[in-house]
């Protein structure tokens, strides 16, 4: 599979989704500059990593959202092509309009970095169907603003559409219905605040998160 | 034509920082203070020919994000 990182200026974590792509797939993801306007030919997947892009000026990925290479994102989306945004990714995919809500300061005000406990919430969709239902794992998170927002009428679609692919097991910033990541309509664009990225070896402490990979991997060859 | 654009949050959405600088008056001896909500404000020196139209898309385009904000449009001069 091949795959793309999007590096934005203030990308934090582009090198960590790169080591994690290559230790799965066994290939260095291509690198691609927000500035630039085309995505490699027949990427399996595109990555949006977590960081602080622009500074978190405006609205935490308000600006990334409209670089010129996010109009390719969007564009390939559409056609179906896999799009994985964590953290400041997931906030870069809501403000771009490929996913709904908005990502707002975590309620306690602190910025949070610890281990997590997350729920599968969907265990059949393109990014995690290596995992069980219902399956506890433990993935980090290191964000300010990762309380996520929908009006009541998309919570209620989301649930529904099976669109929630993970909750957090355990009070962490004060998400809407304790929603940690979420699926697009299709289901090929996920958006997490979690890093999987970070919990791919035993070194990591852990290794919940390198199934989203091997999933994927699996699912588009 | 210079242009004030105040975006503040919907009704309803949550406002942690608002809360802390509600909680943050009231320690400083301020009382009555019911509630404090945030927003922005920009300030923005656009030619005259600006239509209200381009005005309003630059609000939804990029200024506010009308999932959790509105915005409002002041024509100072």
């Amino acid at each position: 599979m091949k795959t793309a990182v999007i590096v934005f200026p203030g990308s934090n974590c582009d090198r960590d989704l790169a080591v994690a792509l290559e230790a799965v797939t066994g290939t260095a993801p291509a690198m691609v500059w927000h500035g630039d306007s085309d995505l490699p030919d027949r990427v399996g997947l595109i990555a949006l990593p977590g960081g602080f892009s622009y500074g978190d000026y405006l609205r935490c990925g308000a600006i990334s959202a409209r670089s010129p290479v996010m109009r390719a994102v969007v564009d390939a989306a559409g056609r179906g092509v896999p799009v994985l945004g964590v953290c400041n990714g997931f906030q870069v995919l809501t403000e771009a309009g490929l996913l709904p809500g908005a990502l707002m300061r975590n309620a306690g005000l602190d910025f949070v970095c610890r281990d997590v406990a997350l729920t599968v919430a969907n265990s059949q969709s393109l990014f995690t169907a290596q995992y069980r239902a219902d399956e506890t794992i433990r993935v980090p998170v290191a964000h300010h603003d990762g309380n996520y927002f929908a009006d009541a009428d998309t919570l209620d679609r989301l649930e529904g559409e099976g669109r929630v692919a993970f909750r957090y097991a355990e009070p962490v910033n004060g998400s809407a219905r304790s929603i940690a990541g979420i699926l697009n309509d299709a289901g090929n664009v996920l958006g997490m605040m979690p890093h999987p990225e970070r919990k791919i070896e035993g070194a990591h402490g852990g290794n919940d998160g390198r199934r989203l990979f091997e999933g994927l991997l699996e699912a588009v060859g | 034509m210079k242009l004030r654009i105040v975006v503040t949050l919907k009704n309803g959405v949550l406002d942690p920082q608002g809360k802390a600088i509600e909680h943050a008056l009231a320690g400083l001896g301020f009382h009555g203070v019911d509630q404090v909500r945030t927003g922005k404000i920009f300030e923005i020196d656009v030619a005259d020919d600006t239509s209200d139209g381009q005005i309003d898309e630059m609000c939804r385009k990029l200024l506010a994000n009308t999932v959790i904000e509105n915005y409002r449009v002041e024509r100072v001069s």
